[in-house]
């Protein structure tokens, strides 16, 4: 017990420490090394506004395209459940909030723990349904390398982990709530340098998808 | 320790007796010991029975590095209580605070008791152990160290009474100027119970007791040697306020409308959620409240290195560190990085573009 309250000492204090240098000044080399080489100047004439576009396709793009859905509804729909299931535990439950608030500052009201654990449970389940996916599916094994599988791993780690912390299931206690922040504290670092980037250039890209599309006065 | 000649001439039910204690009254503390134990009701008459017909056993207690907070939880009951009587009414044949000899003839009883009970005594120690300098905590010019080597020889077990005997305690605190140590570093081949807390629960110490009474065997040990019935489930889990915690509804202030009504107090640093002690259930001052009850967070006093656990009131998940109130500097460090590697990018482009070289229609017609 005495080694797990020492462990969580440390995945608090210089664990959490580094993990968020590297984390907040990844994501940021990252975001500026794109903004800052731009896009190539283009010279003809424009035949409609940026702006508009640019901010719709943000948002359309959020719904899959009809064709994409119906050849693999599945995929659609888990990576719905999922993110949508990850993003509640993840900026819904109350201790989370908690250190957010401690850590920058900003606040807001969260919902019932129990609710939270569902929705947990569901994601879990998804994700490994989604492994098994992406496994079994030939097009889809093809396709993924072990960025793939390493980005999955440190996204499930927290779900799970913060799963058996939250129901005791690690005794001691210490020791599973310093093992789920040491598993988000991988997917910190992991994530400004893998696809997990996603969750920020999502939206540059899609501006610059829109925004293209309404210079040249195209649906996008 | 009235009875300093022949501790073992009364039984326990004698004793009781003798000092008013009613049939009732008795049979209702089994009870309670029963279910605290979380022993079948068909136990009672088993557990009054054997407590009944126990004889005195020899208690000698140590005290070494502490503050006498566990026996004051053990002796300032409000009213006589069969709890303190069954701890008065054990032999105890050696306690510093208690006891009326003094100087040698103390050590002289603590002999005796030994030499009479070989084998069959218990320990009770409250206080960790100073292994940096003998003279740090030394009685009749006996270290502390020395002191339970011997006494622990012939003893049947060892009862580390307080988080200071079980864990270390304060004394054991970073940067432990004393090299304290529990009793459980010290005494390996006997027995150890922890009862943790600072200071712990009467009813734990007396159940304990009574169990070893009754049994004349130790309860069964959790993996930090505490007796499974009562430190088997955690403060949070027991809590009257987990209902707002699952809600989400917190105090953040000991004086904010939250407070008053009585949220969960995990923002005010609680440590309830790591805790394993029966405070919840048993509570403080015969049943009357206990930590969490009168407003304040749990301390995690029955834990090992509670008082390092990174500040009573923050809570459990929130880092500790100064970096996150220095964020501003870490994201100032990653624009300039980031600006750093986009400039660079921009020159490698701008250089790759210098070099291009045209290739016009004639120079491929020249090469062909």
């Amino acid at each position: 017990m005495s080694e797990s309250i020492d462990f969580l000492l440390w995945v608090r204090g210089p664990g959490f420490d580094i993990a968020l240098v590297i984390f907040v000044v990844g994501i940021l080399i990252r975001i500026l090394e794109i903004l800052v080489i731009g896009r190539r100047p283009d010279y003809a004439e424009p035949r409609g506004a940026e702006l508009g576009s640019g901010l719709l396709t943000l948002v359309t793009r959020t719904a899959p395209e009809p064709g994409v859905f119906k050849r693999s509804p599945f995929t659609v729909v888990g990576g719905y459940i999922w993110h949508i299931g990850f993003l509640i535990s993840l900026f819904l439950f109350v201790p989370h909030i908690e250190l957010i608030h401690a850590t920058l500052g900003l606040k807001w009201p969260g919902i019932a723990s129990n609710l939270v654990d569902a929705v947990a449970a569901v994601t879990i389940v998804t994700l490994i349904a989604m492994l098994f996916s992406r496994l079994n599916h030939p097009v889809k094994r093809f396709l993924s390398g072990p960025e793939d599988y390493l980005t999955w791993l440190v996204t499930f780690l927290p779900m799970l982990s913060g799963y058996l912390a939250y129901h005791r299931m690690i005794d001691p206690y210490t020791l599973g709530l310093g093992l789920h922040i040491l598993s988000v504290e991988l997917l910190m670092v992991v994530f400004p340098f893998t696809k997990l980037m996603h969750a920020f250039t999502f939206a540059l890209a899609r501006w610059y998808n829109g925004a293209m599309a309404g210079r040249r006065g195209v649906q996008s | 320790m009235t009875d300093q000649k022949n501790p073992f001439s009364r039984t326990l039910g004698e004793s009781l007796r003798e000092f008013g204690v009613t049939r009732r009254g008795f049979l209702k503390f089994c009870a309670a010991t029963a279910s605290l134990m979380a022993l079948p009701p068909s136990m009672v008459p088993a557990i009054a029975q054997a407590l009944e017909r126990a004889k005195r056993p020899s208690v000698i207690w140590l005290s070494f590095q502490e503050c006498t907070g566990c026996t004051e939880s053990l002796t300032r009951s409000h009213s006589p209580s069969v709890e303190n009587l069954i701890f008065d009414y054990i032999s105890l044949d050696y306690h510093h605070t208690l006891q009326a000899a003094a100087g040698e003839a103390a050590e002289a009883a603590r002999e005796a008791a030994m030499r009479e009970n070989e084998g069959k005594y218990l320990v009770v120690v409250d206080g960790s152990i100073p292994l940096g300098d003998p003279g740090f905590s030394a009685i009749a010019g006996i270290s502390n160290k020395q002191m339970l080597e011997e006494t622990v020889a012939g003893a049947a077990a060892v009862i580390a009474v307080g988080s200071c005997a079980a864990f270390g305690g304060l004394p054991h605190a970073s940067p432990n100027p004393t090299g304290a140590v529990s009793v459980g570093d010290l005494v390996k081949d006997k027995p150890v119970l922890n009862i943790s807390g600072c200071p712990p629960i009467p009813t734990v110490i007396t159940g304990v007791l009574a169990h070893f009474l009754t049994f004349g065997a130790l309860p069964e040990l959790d993996e930090l040697g505490r007796p499974v019935v009562f430190y088997g489930q955690s403060i949070h889990d027991r809590c009257y306020r987990r209902p707002f915690y699952d809600k989400g509804l917190f105090a953040e202030t000991f004086d904010d409308e939250g407070a008053r009504k009585g949220w969960c107090l995990f923002r005010l640093g609680c440590k309830g959620p790591m805790t394993r002690n029966a405070c919840a259930t048993a509570k403080w001052n015969q049943g009357t409240s206990w930590p969490v009850e009168s407003g304040h967070g749990c301390l995690g006093c029955s834990e090992p290195n509670f008082w390092d656990a990174g500040g009573f009131y923050k809570a459990l998940s929130i880092p500790d560190s100064d970096l996150t109130r220095n964020l501003g500097y870490v994201a100032a460090g990653g624009v300039a990085l980031g600006a750093a590697a986009g400039a660079l990018n921009r020159s490698t482009q701008a250089k790759a573009k210098q070099k291009h070289e045209t290739v016009t229609i004639d120079d491929l017609d020249k090469k062909s």
